[in-house]
């Protein structure tokens, strides 16, 4: 894979290639440790200043970077005995969407994800992690399964949003979205949503009605893409940096508005820095959401979910 | 989200735009026909010669569908407030003060209980008027609570969607709406209470994407736009023209999306059968021949 740098993380990017390759030198040659060291420090002092100043737009872009983790990456990361189950049943099976079972930490779970592609072949293979209904009601599919076997629900997140095309209204993307959200309210079974990187619009929550939901430091999470947002607002769709101002859709701003429960903080300079570290980061927040969940029946998994969903908004 | 196009009439005093204002006569957006402004609000808005469903105040609807038109409204008095801080040239503090005052509500919805053909339901119905029918938290928090209520006091529900999605303005909360709404509803199903969805002139977004699609029985308007995503979008993504009929109540109902188009001058008959059928309760009296199963005043359409 090409590594792709984009402008704003050049310097950040460049450290931390120099540490990455003092670590390399530094297992041979213990000479190399002290200036190792001292790289490191610099790496994550310089990440921490400049991600510091990020824009919202900036991060918008962080969180669709080419070279970040996708929901296979952290699937090969976390889980054994991973077993990829494939189609809705009904008309065909969407790559956008990629489902499972597997194990997570010893335990059973149904795992959910966006997944885009890689190179051109598989991104348009994928159709850049934007699902069509088929999608949608596969996802739906193994909600159910986890339900009538009391397995744990994890979903990844990583979608612009739901595909618009004409197959996707005559095969009903409103139905397939609106099904998927009542399955998951439904459920009487622990579920844990991860935004990985985009978590854009209802094709985002189609994956979203969970007990309790985490977001890494640079993902999103808007009711419609910045870039969208301004083509309707402004009538000018170069204007996503404003309208990413705006919407307050990065970590921190989704974190105080109780939409999202946790942040996960990103190796230095970004999860696609250090994909393995970004994993094990994701793993432990997951494990800790699901020890959270631990004991509840399976009315309060349901009844914990409305209650958090049913506070949400903001009225007088 | 959409709006009237204002032409400018010139040469035109005051006095005369005020006349031309107010409406003598009105020209059919379906067949373009000239018809009298009266004789369309007394068809609730059809037109008499082609059947052209035309865009109905809530007011109207209330008249239309609702025993002594008569709706015992719900936390009327939410108003939203504005979380984001949001603004786009002009904030939404100020936009929302501007909708408040044109369509004469806190927002975008109204929910009650009411009596259809003497059925208790519980009713709400999207005023389109404000801010494009969008939901954000006000919307998404009495949708809720009109299937809480629902549920509670076992009342079938029947919701009328006229809206273009979710409310930009308040951001993520406003998806988060359609989790939260969708929720309370899957306690009405659980609670075996029946969903009558009736989708309007346009139903779209967000509200498509949530709620509208899983009524027990799922109800379009003639010719209303019902979509997932917005034509516009969809013609840029794709990059083509899209087909005349696309994503028209028609469209959906070949595709097996909705279950009838009813006309709304029979709406009222059609939904009460419906409600008492699933409900169990005794038929309703048939109608006497010549009794009108809709208003004395409306004419039908042939």
């Amino acid at each position: 894979m090409a590594a792709t740098v984009l402008p704003f993380e050049k310097p950040v990017v460049e450290l931390v290639t120099r540490v990455r390759e003092l670590r390399v030198l530094a297992e041979t040659d213990p000479h190399f440790e002290p200036e190792l060291k001292r790289l490191e420090d610099r790496a994550a002092k310089l990440a921490r200043e400049l991600f510091a100043e990020l824009t919202p737009w900036q991060k918008v872009q962080l969180s669709r970077h080419p070279n970040r983790p996708y929901t296979l990456d952290y699937v090969e990361a976390l889980f054994e005995e991973w077993q990829e189950l494939h189609g809705d049943r009904r008309f065909a099976d969407d790559a956008a969407i990629v489902c499972g079972m597997a194990r997570f930490r010893g335990r059973s779970v149904v795992v959910v994800g966006h997944q885009k592609g890689r190179t051109t072949k598989e991104k348009a293979a994928r159709n850049f992690g934007q699902a069509n209904p088929e999608g949608n009601r596969k996802a739906n599919r193994m909600y159910e399964l986890a339900d009538k076997f009391r397995l744990p629900i994890l979903t990844f997140i990583d979608t612009p949003g739901a595909y618009p095309g004409i197959g996707a209204e005559e095969r009903g993307q409103s139905e397939a979205i609106g099904a998927c959200l009542a399955a998951m309210a439904r459920a009487q079974v622990p579920i844990v949503a991860t935004i990985i990187g985009e978590g854009g619009s209802g094709g985002a929550l189609a994956l979203g009605v969970a007990n309790r939901v985490n977001v890494l430091e640079y993902g999103t999470y808007s009711v419609i893409s910045p870039e969208g947002c301004a083509s309707i607002l402004w009538k000018d769709g170069s204007k996503g940096d404003e309208a990413a101002l705006r919407m307050r859709m990065t970590s921190p701003d989704l974190l105080a508005l109780k939409v999202v429960d946790n942040v996960i903080e990103e190796p230095v300079g970004g999860a696609h820095q250090d994909p393995a570290e970004a994993a094990r980061l994701v793993g432990d927040a997951i494990a800790a959401a699901l020890a959270d969940l631990e004991g509840l029946s399976p009315e309060a998994l349901a009844d914990d979910r409305y209650r958090r969903f049913r506070s949400l908004g903001a009225f007088s | 989200m959409s709006g009237w196009p204002i032409r400018k009439q010139a040469g035109l005093d005051a006095h005369e735009k005020k006349s031309i204002g107010k409406g003598v006569f009105r020209k059919c957006n379906g067949c373009g026909e000239t018809i009298s402004a009266e004789r369309m609000a007394d068809n609730f808005e059809v037109c008499p010669l082609c059947g052209r469903h035309h865009k109905l105040a809530s007011a109207r609807w209330r008249d239309l569908l609702l025993d002594d038109g008569h709706l015992e409204e719900w936390s009327a008095e939410l108003s939203p407030t504005d979380p984001l801080e949001f603004t786009d040239g002009r904030t939404y503090t100020e936009r929302i003060a501007t909708a408040q005052k044109s369509a004469k509500s806190k927002d975008a919805i109204e929910i009650g209980r009411a009596a259809l053909e003497g059925t208790p339901i519980a009713y709400g119905a999207f005023l389109f008027a404000f801010m494009g029918g969008s939901m954000g938290s006000v919307v998404g928090e009495k949708i809720t609570r009109l299937f809480e209520k629902a549920t509670e006091e076992r009342l079938p529900v029947v919701l009328l969607q006229a809206s273009g999605g979710a409310r930009m303005q308040e951001g993520i909360l406003s998806l988060m709406q359609m989790a939260k709404t969708v929720s309370a509803l899957e306690r009405l199903r659980a609670a075996r209470l029946p969903f009558f969805s009736v989708m309007l002139d346009p139903t779209t977004g967000g509200v498509a994407a949530s709620f509208a699609f899983l009524g027990d029985v799922n109800i379009a308007e003639p010719d209303a736009l019902i979509g997932f995503a917005g034509p516009r979008v969809i013609e840029t993504t794709i990059r083509q023209k899209l087909p005349p009929g696309f994503q028209r109540s028609e469209f959906l109902l070949a595709h097996g999306m909705v279950d009838r188009i009813v006309s709304r001058l029979s709406m009222r008959r059609e939904i009460a059968q419906l409600a008492r059928q699933l409900s169990g309760l005794p038929a309703l009296p048939a109608p006497a021949a010549g009794d009108a199963v809709v208003p004395p005043s409306v004419s039908v359409p042939p």
